[in-house]
């Protein structure tokens, strides 16, 4: 079983920190939570390690400010990380460090290996293109330059998320939230990707649509067994989809394990206190 | 020729500065270099890229022609031309055949043009990615990442709208394998004409502040789908009503009295020489 245990994403001692430390923040201690209050420099992630297997879902929960959404956009290289790093074993058999890539080979991963489907659809979709030319300009990115195969494909996904085909010419900005959050989703699928990330996908959209979303997720990621890194500052999210589970304070790491054991067994003060505030 | 003024306009250090630019523009096809576009006694937008070029290039042996939308004869053609031969003192031809030195807003000539021709473009709107990112800070990185999804997925969109690809004119294309480039306003038509051509050609863009080029013999390939290839406007069945010449650019006019549709040369200078040429044998 030595194959199934190669990790899909592996992480290694991630850190990112916002100006450039001083003495007295550099050994961790002075800080206040995780900012220095001599210097100004946050520390947003803090030596965060972790794996992904195949077909997993690993949660990441923790509250605002901990350093979930900077996690993140360091995976996708929307940010610069300030040390550490990243193996994807779909990417020179996970032997290259991802963050020594140059920005031509990163842009290449997110092209090909990557999918993310951002907390704001602004952020993720051309809002003026049409539906399906958002889809399309994924695989175009991939290196498709075939009209009616993107077409297809386009409509097969929009199918899947539940968007009347009908609509696939219509613009994003003419959708409503949820609506985007899905043609979002299907654009993030259309080169099916081994990883997606999910970012606060549901935060903002109102208690039926996160259902039909999150309902919508889990069967995609049952049906194409992909693995899944999903962000939320929601438990209810966290226990309904993801297997594993990491609880991030003050850019931390603080608890890790089973999703289920996390909830039941809280073993960290403040997961404690989080497990707590849910019910 | 006027005196008062040095050789060709600017001084100098201008020319020299703008040559800079184009050597390096020639030295990376397709790639847009930005110089310091000087205030010129014609307004921005109306051919001061193309200008700039012209006056940092030209010689006292060169032979100007000036177009504009293939005619030889319009206000802004014929001004430019005033403007350079009355600084410089060269000599100004209609001819393509008799021109080093071509500055053109909107067309390539019917004549192939030849390696010891340079070939001037006006461009209003250098960025071939403008429409889909408006950063100019985000397309630089596009370009240097080689990332042109977006200059497909334009096209796409034309395709899901319109059921083809509608550039009218300014069909972006790729340039030696590397950069996207915007061709300039020129018709679909001539898109062919820039590859593997054998006279340099600059694009020059004034208010926008760019310089660009594509280098003698260059791989230049207008982009396209697999499904839907790009085609140039089509021109079957039909002949300029005055020479007669079929496989060129055609404008299509329409006679308001009798409300019929006829065609004539886009390139007014082609269908003059055809006609002098035509008429001593009492062919026509």
């Amino acid at each position: 079983m030595a194959e199934f245990e190669v990790p899909v994403l592996s992480i290694k001692n991630l850190n990112k920190q916002f100006g450039k430390g001083c003495l007295h923040c550099q050994d961790g201690e002075s800080l206040v939570k995780n900012y220095c209050p001599i210097c100004g420099t946050v520390y947003a992630c803090r030596d965060v390690s972790f794996d992904v297997f195949p077909g997993e879902v690993l949660g990441i929960v923790g509250e605002s400010g901990s350093g979930k959404s900077t996690l993140m956009q360091c995976l996708y290289f929307d940010q610069e990380v300030s040390a550490g790093e990243a193996y994807l074993a779909d990417y020179h058999h996970g032997e290259r460090n991802l963050f020594q890539e140059s920005s031509q080979q990163q842009r290449y991963i997110r092209n090909h290996i990557m999918g993310k489907v951002y907390q704001n659809p602004l952020m993720g979709l051309k809002m003026n293109f049409s539906s399906i030319g958002n889809i399309a300009e994924k695989l175009i990115a991939a290196g498709s330059h075939h009209v009616g195969m993107m077409e297809n494909r386009g409509m097969e996904l929009l199918n899947k998320v539940n968007i009347p085909v009908h609509r696939r010419k219509e613009a994003p900005k003419n959708f409503s939230g949820g609506m985007q959050q899905r043609v979002q989703i299907a654009k993030a699928l259309s080169n099916r990707p081994p990883l997606l990330l999910l970012d606060e996908v549901t935060t903002g959209l109102d208690l039926s649509v996160q259902a039909s979303v999150l309902d919508l997720i889990k069967s995609l990621q049952r049906e194409l067994n992909i693995s899944i890194v999903l962000v939320s500052h929601d438990l209810g999210v966290i226990r309904m989809l993801a297997d594993r589970t990491l609880v991030m304070l003050e850019g931390k790491v603080i608890e890790q394990g089973l999703t289920d054991q996390i909830l039941e067994d809280p073993q960290h003060q403040y997961t404690q206190q989080l497990v707590h505030s849910l019910l | 020729m006027n005196t008062a003024y040095n050789f060709a306009f600017f001084d100098e250090g201008s020319k020299r500065e703008i040559r800079r630019a184009t050597l390096k523009a020639i030295a990376i096809p397709g790639y847009q270099v930005p110089f310091a576009s000087r205030e010129m006694p014609i307004g921005r937008g109306w051919g001061t890229g193309g200008l700039q070029l012209t006056l940092s290039l030209i010689g006292r042996s060169d032979v100007l022609k000036v177009i504009d939308q293939g005619s030889d004869e319009s206000v802004n053609a014929v001004n430019i031309k005033k403007l350079v031969s009355d600084t410089t003192g060269v000599i100004t031809t209609d001819h393509t055949r008799e021109a080093t030195l071509i500055q053109s807003r909107h067309r390539i000539p019917e004549v192939p043009l030849n390696k010891d021709q340079i070939l001037i473009l006006q461009v209003p709107l250098p960025e071939p990615l403008r429409d889909y990112e408006p950063s100019e800070n985000e397309t630089k990185k596009l370009h240097a990442e080689k990332e042109y999804s977006g200059a497909w997925l334009m096209l796409f969109e034309q395709i899901m709208k319109y059921g083809s690809m509608t550039t009218g004119a300014d069909h972006p294309v790729m340039v030696h394998d590397r950069y996207v480039m915007a061709p300039s306003p020129i018709p679909r038509f001539d898109n062919p004409k820039m590859h593997e051509s054998e006279a340099l050609i600059l694009l020059g863009a004034g208010r926008e502040k760019k310089v660009y080029a594509v280098p003698p013999y260059t791989k230049v390939v207008s982009l396209d789908f697999e499904d839907y290839p790009f085609e140039p406007e089509s021109f079957l069945d039909k002949h300029c009503r005055l020479c007669g010449s079929t496989g060129v650019f055609l404008d299509e006019l329409v006679d308001e009295e009798t409300n019929e549709t006829f065609y004539q040369c886009n390139d007014t200078s082609y269908c003059i020489e055809i006609l002098n040429e035509v008429e001593p044998f009492g062919v026509k």
